[in-house]
């Protein structure tokens, strides 16, 4: 039982909690900030696995930005209040048989059938630092770099559309 | 000293109950958090991976998917938020006008 | 085309347009005469059979150039199987010409006529528009008869052969739907049957001769023939003998000889124009124009002869009696045609092949103004009868009020019928005197054409065949007779009905052509003259007259070049108390309205014979007509009808068939069977289509849980397969 061992379990817990608190939230807001510790721990892991410039990326645009635009959009809309439970009453039951066997599946197929693959290198510390990813993203991966820069614009054009008052209509 | 295949099995499990949260969760916000962390459990799987081989693509691929979530998070939320100006409701369950 | 060795100059091109032209004017007509006015519709058929006229006088002139040489001009291939060559081809020498002109000639006199009759009579019989279909059949009769007298073979001579008896048939039945007095009935139809009918065994007897000729001579045409036939005569005499004798058959049927004239008098029921054309001058006249044209075999078999000459003697005799006792001014002229015929036939029969023709010429002549003048007297009658008609309307009725057109006539009127006639020389004085010369040509007066060409046959009769000579004599007697007795009753005397007081002339358009046929009956003896012998000239060309040995009595040798002293003064003197007796008769006290014709006492059971037509037809009737047709219905209804029909048919095939259909097929296998399995394709398909439409029931979610059961149950596979 070495350290990172334990550690991975600990975190691993945490970030399944937090899962199942945004699953099974009667609040959004409770939902939405519940998340936002999932994607703190999912951080942790990023950091465990050489992987700090995802890691921050991951603070900052998941937990940083996204997050709080949900929060945003929650309290604005005023779905903090749900109405109980209507309409197909048989979903629920059938999702939670059909989740658990995903689950019951995914285990199976990872720990008993799969090759070992090996335990994590120790790894050097060059890998995955943000010069490295910098690197990687300006030379090889130039084109989808860009072309992402495109996607987001057109994302905050459609943003922008979207949202605007037709003629006459009120707010 | 984490066997690989503790984090896929983590991997999966996120996703499972991201999964679950898209089939259970009638708002509609919630839903789409649910998605969420179904792409964050594959971004945890490909950095996984990415480890595993010592290359940088995986984390590179990663970057991507942030980009293209965040994009997506918008226009998801700027739609919802239309939707709402029109219905005044945002119950999932109300939305059936496709009905067969 | 073929040519004859020396040079030939002519018109012999213009041969096809014989043809050509008619069919020309009869396309015309069917095309554009429905936008055309009467006039024009006749004036151009007029013209067609005119523009043949034009082409028989340039070919009979080309021939006259070339010395009477034959010339034989092809237009086409026809037939040619095995050893069978037929070929469309003119043969244009001194009888073909002959014979076109007058075809041509008299028949554009009466499409003109009949320009002027038709008019009349579309508008007596309410139907204007049937007037272009006259004239179209009249150009199909112009064109079939010249094919008929230009053919090179006896095969072209039958294809326009049968076109004239089409042609008869058609016209014949023109009114088809009524009968002579407008009467709806089938009387009209009837005739036309009748005459199609009567013509085909006259057919028949031509096709054996003609089937005979082929098989022994290998070929129809006539040169063909000619030369093979001495050779084949030597051989088997009885050969010629039988293909002479069914010919004789044919010209029987087509000519009205006994036995086979019964359809002419029938045949009356047609528009005049066609009585006179058809029936009188150019159709009627093809059987004597066959035996001339087969004088060559007819020479070689003289019992033939004799039958030939003996049946048209008898059928000369015999008609001229029934003529005395009919009452319809039309029939008269009917069995006077048949008689007339009898004299020609005789005549070629005998060997006499100028005299023969040379009768059919003046016959042209004389009998299509008689019968012309015949139609202008009937048309003159309708018009007194609507004339009087219209009179008693505007007295019972008053001058303003129009009643419908068909009221007037409350009685039937035979306008003609002569004893509705009388004292026409009045009202009629143009259509008299012509009415006259055609009687005086007829009953072979000199010095009108008749007596010319009847003393010539007369003469050859007396000559050759004594017997054929008192019988042509004592019809010629009766000749002069009826056709006294019908001036005497149509023209003189007091009109027996108010139709004919009041009996109107008829327009130049119908007498002008009648006065040019007038002028050619005075002057057509001309033709013939003895001693001149213009047309024994002519025709010589042609045929070639064998004279026989005979014994000539003494009386007889004295002939002016043709013309013994002797027969003439008898059948003059003959004809011209036959007129006086008829004077005596019908004209000293002129018949009065209803009187029974004033041989009927004296004569008795032989005048009810002669009136009745000694009761040929109804001996038809009885013994081949009911049998047949009784026959026919007995074929028809019990055996065709009920038993093939009704029992077998219906009963079993189409029963069996039925109960198949319907009790196997319909109930069990289509019902049950395969309309089961069908409705039930369709509502398993409906059942699980309506089922599996409730996955479809708009919720996002369930569509997700779908994906995710997917995703399970592919996983599942993968890992435990």
């Amino acid at each position: 039982m070495s350290v990172d061992l334990i550690l991975f379990l600990v975190l691993a817990l945490a970030a399944i909690a937090t899962a199942l608190g945004m699953l099974l939230s009667r609040n959004a807001v409770y939902s939405a900030l519940f998340l936002v510790l999932n994607f703190a721990t999912v951080a942790v892991f990023y950091l465990l696995l050489s992987a700090p410039f995802i890691a921050m990326s991951q603070i900052s645009v998941y937990a940083g930005a996204i997050m709080v635009l949900f929060l945003f959009v929650i309290m604005l809309l005023g779905a903090e209040q749900l109405k109980p439970l209507q309409g197909l009453p048989w979903q629920r039951p059938l999702a939670f048989l059909l989740a658990l066997m995903l689950i019951v599946e995914s285990v199976y197929l990872l720990i008993f059938r799969s090759q070992p693959q090996g335990q994590i290198p120790v790894g050097n510390e060059t890998f995955g630092n943000p010069q490295a990813v910098g690197e990687m993203l300006f030379s090889q991966y130039l084109l989808p770099f860009e072309i992402t820069s495109i996607v987001l614009l057109v994302a905050m054009v459609a943003a922008i559309v979207l949202s605007k008052k037709e003629k006459g209509e009120r707010a | 000293m984490v066997p690989v295949n503790y984090y896929i099995t983590l991997s999966a499990i996120l996703f499972s109950i991201g999964a679950l949260g898209v089939l259970i969760r009638r708002n509609p916000l919630v839903i789409f958090m649910s998605v969420e962390l179904m792409l964050n459990s594959a971004n945890l799987a490909f950095v996984t991976f990415a480890r595993m081989h010592e290359s940088l693509n995986g984390q590179i691929f990663v970057f991507f998917i942030m980009a293209v979530a965040a994009a997506e998070v918008a226009v998801g939320l700027a739609l919802i938020v239309q939707i709402f100006k029109t219905k005044h409701d945002i119950n999932v369950d109300e939305m059936s006008s496709l009905k067969g | 085309m073929f040519l004859s060795e020396s040079t030939i100059t002519g018109f012999f091109f213009l041969a096809p347009w014989l043809v050509f032209a008619p069919v020309a004017g009869l396309l015309f007509n069917i095309i554009f005469g429905g936008r055309l006015s009467e006039k024009w519709i006749g004036t151009v058929a007029s013209l067609a059979s005119g523009t043949a006229f034009v082409v028989s006088a340039l070919l009979a002139y080309s021939v006259a150039a070339n010395h009477g040489e034959l010339v034989r001009w092809r237009l086409a291939e026809w037939i040619h199987i095995g050893t069978l060559n037929l070929d469309w081809t003119f043969r244009v020498d001194s009888l073909s010409t002959t014979m076109m002109l007058v075809v041509s000639g008299v028949g554009t006199l009466i499409h003109i006529y009949a320009i002027g009759y038709m008019h009349e009579d579309v508008r007596f019989k309410n139907d204007v528009g049937r007037f272009r279909r006259f004239f179209v059949f009249l150009n199909l009769f112009i064109a079939a008869m010249m094919i008929l007298v230009s053919g090179d073979s006896y095969m072209m001579l039958f294809v326009g052969w049968e076109g004239v008896g089409l042609c008869s048939f058609l016209l014949i039945g023109f009114w088809y739907e009524m009968d002579t007095l407008a009467r709806p009935s089938w009387a009209n139809s009837n005739a036309a049957k009748k005459a199609f009918i009567v013509n085909r065994v006259g057919d028949f007897g031509f096709l054996m001769a003609g089937f005979l000729m082929f098989w022994n001579f290998g070929s129809f045409q006539f040169d063909a023939v000619f030369k093979a036939a001495p050779a084949l005569a030597e051989a088997n005499p009885g050969l010629i003998v039988a293909i002479t004798l069914f010919m004789l058959v044919g010209v029987a049927g087509k000519s009205a000889q006994i036995p086979l004239y019964v359809w002419l008098p029938d045949a009356m029921a047609g528009p005049t124009p066609v009585s006179a054309l058809i029936h009188a001058a150019t159709m009627v006249t093809a059987g004597v124009y066959l035996v001339t044209r087969s004088a060559p075999l007819y020479t070689l078999v003289p019992q033939a002869q004799y039958v030939v000459a003996m049946t048209g003697a008898v059928t000369a005799l015999f008609a001229a009696t029934i003529a005395v006792g009919q009452y319809d001014i039309k029939k008269v002229l009917a069995y006077s045609t048949i008689s007339q015929l009898g004299f020609m036939v005789a005549a070629v029969g005998m060997g006499a092949y100028v005299a023969g023709i040379f009768h059919l010429i003046t016959h042209a002549f004389f009998k299509a103004l008689l019968f012309l003048s015949a139609g202008s007297v009937i048309l003159g009658l309708e018009r007194g009868h609507h004339h009087a008609a219209h009179a008693h309307h505007d007295e019972k009725h008053g001058k303003s009020v129009k009643t419908k057109h068909e009221d007037h006539h409350e009685e039937v009127f035979d306008p003609g019928d002569m004893r509705n006639m009388g004292g026409l020389r009045k009202t009629m004085p143009v259509t008299f005197w012509l009415y006259m010369i055609g009687t005086l040509a007829l009953a072979g007066i000199f010095p009108f054409a008749g007596f010319w060409s009847k003393d010539e046959i007369l003469l050859d009769a007396a000559k050759l065949y004594p017997q054929v000579y008192w019988l042509l004599a004592i019809a010629a007697f009766f000749t002069a007779f009826y056709m006294g007795r019908q001036i005497w009753m149509v023209f003189f005397g007091e009109a027996r009905h108010e139709a004919a007081a009041h009996a109107k002339e008829s327009p130049k358009v119908i007498t002008i052509p009648l006065m040019v046929l007038a002028a050619l009956s005075v002057l057509g003896g001309a033709l013939n003259l003895p001693y001149i012998h213009t047309l024994g000239n002519w025709l010589e060309h042609t045929i070639e007259v064998v004279e026989h040995e005979v014994h000539i009595v003494p009386w007889l040798e004295q002939s002016f070049g043709g013309l013994n002293i002797y027969v003439a003064l008898i059948s003059t003197a003959a004809a011209l108390l036959a007129i006086i007796i008829s004077w005596l008769i019908y004209g000293r006290k002129p018949l009065k309205t209803g009187q029974p014709d004033p041989l009927k006492k004296p004569l008795g059971f032989i005048f009810t014979g002669m009136e009745n037509k000694w009761f040929v037809d109804e001996g038809y009737w009885a013994v081949i007509i009911n049998p047949f047709v009784k026959i026919s219905y007995f074929l028809a209804d019990v055996i065709d009808w009920r038993f093939w029909h009704d029992w077998f048919h219906e009963t079993v095939i189409a029963g069996t068939y039925n109960w198949i259909s319907e009790i196997m097929l319909n109930r069990y296998a289509d019902q049950k069977g395969i309309d089961a399995f069908a409705n039930g394709l369709g509502s398993v398909t409906q059942n699980i289509s309506a089922a599996m439409r409730k996955v479809q029931n708009g919720f996002v979610r369930s569509y997700a849980l779908s994906v995710l059961l997917g995703i399970v149950l592919i996983l599942g596979y993968l890992l435990f397969k």
